[in-house]
C-alpha cells in the first residue's frame, strides 16, 4: 500500500514532534513591568503632591488628609509587588533550565510572564486614574469647582429632588402606557390574511415615522403643537401630559418592534401545537406566543426603559419643570453647572440597578438554555 | 365509507413535488401505518389531515366531509382530529396540568375545576400524576411525548395523528410511549401514524402504507409488507431498514 492510499498522512517514524522546544525567556518582559511601575509611582508622587497644595488651598489640608495622602502614596507602589514576584520566578526558570528541568522551567516561565502582565496591567489603570485626577486639579481646581462645587450641591439638592418627581412620573406613566400601545402595534403588525392588511400597513407606517422621527422634535410639536390647536379637552393638558404623550408616541415605535423580535423568535412548532388543538389565531397569540414572547424580551425592554427614562429630561424644551429644568435654572443663578451634576449623578443612580438587573436577567437566560 | 378518504391529492413545496396524485382510506378503529423514506410526504400528509398545511389539488374527506378547500372550519376540524409531533411540541411556560388543560378550557368552554379533573384523570392512568405542577422541562423526552398525547386525548378526538412520536427519544424511552399507542389501539381508537419503528408497525398496524414518489406506492396487511413486499422499491428500502439493524 503506497502512502497516498492511507488515511494518515504518514506514520509516526517518519515526523518528529515540534511539541518540546525550551520555554521563551521572561526576563525581559519582567524587567520592563518593573520600569513601568517605579515610573508610575514616580508620577502618582507627583500628583499626590499637586493634589496637597489643591487641599492646602481649599483649607482641607490636616492630619487627617496628610494620612490618606501618604496611604495612598505607598499604593501607587503596588504594581511593583508583582513585578518583583515576576523577576523572582523568571530567575528560577533560568535556574530549571540549566539543570535541563524542563518542566518546571515551563511553570516558572507562565508564571513569571503572568505576573508581569498583572503588573503591567496594573501601571496602565493607575495611569488613566493619574489623568482624571489631573484633569480635576488642573488650573487652581477649575474642573472640580465647576462641576463639584459641594456647597452648592448640597444646598440645592431638596429642590433637584423635588423637581425629579416630576421626572418620575413622566416615565412611569409612559413606561405602562409604552408596554400597551407597543403590544397593540406589535399584534396589529402580524394580522393575518388578505383583511389584515391594511391593519398591518398601519402598523408599519407607525414604526417607520415614530422611529425615525428624533424624540426631542416630537416633545417640542406635541408640547407646544396641540396647544395651539384649541383642540378641545387636549388643548388644557399639562406639559407634563404632552410629554408623557409624546414620549409614548416615540418609544412605543421601538417597543413594538422588540415586542416583534420576541414574538418572532417563538419556534413555529409553537403555533402548530397551539393550532393543533383547536385554538384559534388570537387565543394562540394570547395564550401560547405572546406569554413565550414577553420572558424572552424582559432584557431589551427593560433596556428600553432606562433609555425612556433618560428621555424625560427632553422635557425641558417645552418648559416642563423636571429636575435637569431646575438645575439649569440654579446653574444660571450661580454661574455653576455643580446643580446639573447633582441631576446627572440622579440618572446614573437609578439606571444602574436596572442595568444590573438586565444583567442578571441575561446571564439567567443564558443559563436556562434560551427559554 | 371510509372514515378518512383521501383522493387523489397534489402538493407542490418550492419546486418540489410532496403529492403527485396520492389517495388512501382510513376505516374506522385502523391503526394505518406510513412508512417510507425520509422527504416522502409521511409529516406533510398528517399535517394535511389536521389542517395545518394546504393541499394544492384534490380533496380530503374525514367521516364524509369535505376539509381542504374555502369555506372549512380548520378549528372546528381540529376538536374532532388529535395530532402528536415528533418534537413534543409542549409549550415550556405552562406546566404539565395547563398544558393538558388549555384547548378543553378555552376552546370547548369547559369549567376549569372539570377540565382539570379529567387532566388529572389521564394523567394518573400513565402514571404521571404528580408531574402535573411541573414544567416540561423537567421531565424526560417519554414523560414529555406521553403528556403531548394525553394533551391530545383530553379533547376526546375521533381521530388521532402520530407523526413519528418516537423519533426524538432515547431509545429507552421509546417503550413507554409505544405502550400508550398500543392501548389506544385496543380501545378502538382510529389513528394514522407516521412512523420509523418497523417493528411496532409490524404489531399495531392493521394497514401499512409504503409512501414513495408522491404518491401511496404499495399498501398491504403488515405481514404482506414486512414479509413479502411485491414492489421493488418497496423491497429496497426495506433491505437498508434490516441493513441498519432496524428491523
Amino acid at each position: 500500500m503506497t502512502a497516498s492510499d492511507k488515511m494518515i498522512a504518514s506514520d509516526t517514524t517518519g515526523r518528529r514532534w515540534r511539541f518540546g522546544a525550551p520555554p521563551k525567556n521572561p526576563t525581559k518582559l519582567a524587567l520592563t513591568a518593573i520600569a513601568v511601575g517605579v515610573i508610575l509611582a514616580a508620577l502618582s508622587w507627583l500628583t499626590l503632591d499637586n493634589l496637597y497644595l489643591a487641599l492646602k488651598a481649599l483649607e482641607l489640608d490636616g492630619t487627617a488628609a496628610t494620612i490618606i495622602l501618604v496611604i495612598l502614596g505607598i499604593g501607587a507602589l503596588y504594581p511593583l509587588r508583582p513585578a518583583c514576584r515576576s523577576i523572582a520566578r523568571a530567575r528560577s526558570s533560568r535556574r530549571a533550565l540549566e539543570q535541563n528541568d524542563l518542566v518546571n522551567a515551563r511553570i516558572d516561565t507562565a508564571a513569571s510572564r503572568d505576573a508581569a502582565w498583572i503588573s503591567i496591567s496594573l501601571s496602565v489603570a493607575l495611569a488613566i486614574v493619574l489623568i482624571v485626577v489631573e484633569f480635576f486639579i488642573a488650573n487652581d481646581l477649575a474642573v472640580s469647582r465647576t462641576f463639584f462645587l459641594l456647597p452648592l450641591m448640597w444646598e440645592t439638592l431638596p429642590l433637584i429632588l423635588e423637581a425629579f418627581i416630576t421626572n418620575i412620573y413622566i416615565f412611569l406613566i409612559a413606561e405602562v402606557l409604552v408596554l400597551v400601545v407597543g403590544l397593540i402595534v406589535a399584534i396589529a403588525r402580524f394580522t393575518p390574511g388578505e383583511a389584515g392588511r391594511p391593519i398591518r400597513a398601519l402598523a408599519v407606517i407607525y414604526t417607520d415615522i415614530f422611529r425615525g422621527l428624533p424624540a426631542i422634535i416630537n416633545i417640542y410639536l406635541v408640547g407646544f403643537g396641540i396647544s395651539l390647536t384649541g383642540l378641545p379637552i387636549l388643548k388644557d393638558c399639562s406639559q407634563e401630559t404632552f410629554a408623557i404623550i409624546a414620549l409614548t408616541l416615540t418609544n412605543s415605535a421601538y417597543v413594538a418592534e422588540i415586542y416583534r423580535a420576541g414574538i418572532e423568535s417563538i419556534h413555529w412548532s409553537q403555533i402548530a401545537g397551539a393550532r393543533s388543538l383547536g385554538l384559534t389565531y388570537m387565543q394562540t397569540m394570547r395564550f401560547v406566543i405572546v406569554p413565550q414572547a414577553v420572558r424572552r424580551i424582559i432584557p431589551p425592554m427593560l433596556n428600553s426603559f432606562i433609555s425612556l427614562q433618560k428621555d424625560t429630561a427632553l422635557v425641558n424644551i417645552i418648559g416642563a419643570m423636571d429636575a435637569f429644568n431646575q438645575a439649569k435654572i440654579i446653574a444660571s443663578n450661580h454661574f455653576n453647572l455643580s446643580a446639573v451634576t447633582t441631576v446627572a449623578i440622579i440618572f446614573v443612580v437609578i439606571t444602574i440597578p436596572q442595568a444590573r438587573l438586565v444583567d442578571r436577567l441575561v446571564e439567567r437566560r443564558r443559563l436556562a438554555g434560551g427559554m | 365509507m371510509a372514515l378518512i378518504e383521501i383522493r387523489d391529492i397534489h402538493k407542490n413545496f418550492g419546486g418540489h413535488t410532496v403529492f403527485n396524485g396520492m389517495s388512501l382510506e382510513v376505516e374506522e378503529h385502523q391503526v394505518v401505518c406510513l412508512i417510507g423514506p425520509s422527504g416522502c410526504g409521511k409529516s406533510t400528509l398528517l399535517r394535511c389531515i389536521n389542517g395545518l398545511e394546504p393541499i394544492d389539488n384534490g380533496e380530503i374527506r374525514i367521516h364524509g366531509e369535505r376539509m381542504t378547500g374555502p369555506g372549512v372550519d380548520v378549528n372546528a376540524l381540529r376538536r374532532d382530529v388529535g395530532i402528536v409531533f415528533q418534537s413534543f411540541n409542549l409549550f415550556p411556560h405552562m406546566t404539565v396540568l395547563d398544558n393538558v388543560t388549555l384547548a378543553p378550557i378555552q376552546v370547548l368552554k369547559v369549567p376549569r375545576a372539570e377540565a382539570e379533573a379529567r387532566a388529572m384523570e389521564l394523567l394518573k392512568r400513565i402514571g404521571l400524576e404528580q408531574k402535573a405542577t411541573s414544567y416540561p422541562d423537567r421531565l424526560s423526552g417519554g414523560q414529555q411525548q406521553r403528556v403531548a398525547i394525553v394533551r391530545a386525548l383530553v379533547m376526546d378526538p375521533m381521530i388521532m395523528l402520530l407523526d413519528e412520536i418516537t423519533s426524538a427519544l432515547d431509545p429507552e424511552l421509546v417503550s413507554e410511549v409505544l405502550a400508550m399507542v398500543r392501548d389506544l389501539a385496543r380501545e378502538g381508537m382510529t389513528m394514522l401514524l407516521a412512523t420509523h419503528e418497523m417493528g411496532f408497525a409490524r404489531e399495531v398496524a392493521s394497514k401499512v402504507c409504503f409512501l414513495y414518489g408522491g404518491k401511496v406506492h404499495e399498501e398491504g396487511p403488515p405481514d404482506q409488507i414486512f414479509g413479502d413486499p411485491r414492489e421493488e422499491r418497496t423491497r429496497s428500502f426495506l433491505r437498508q431498514i434490516i441493513d441498519a439493524g432496524r428491523l
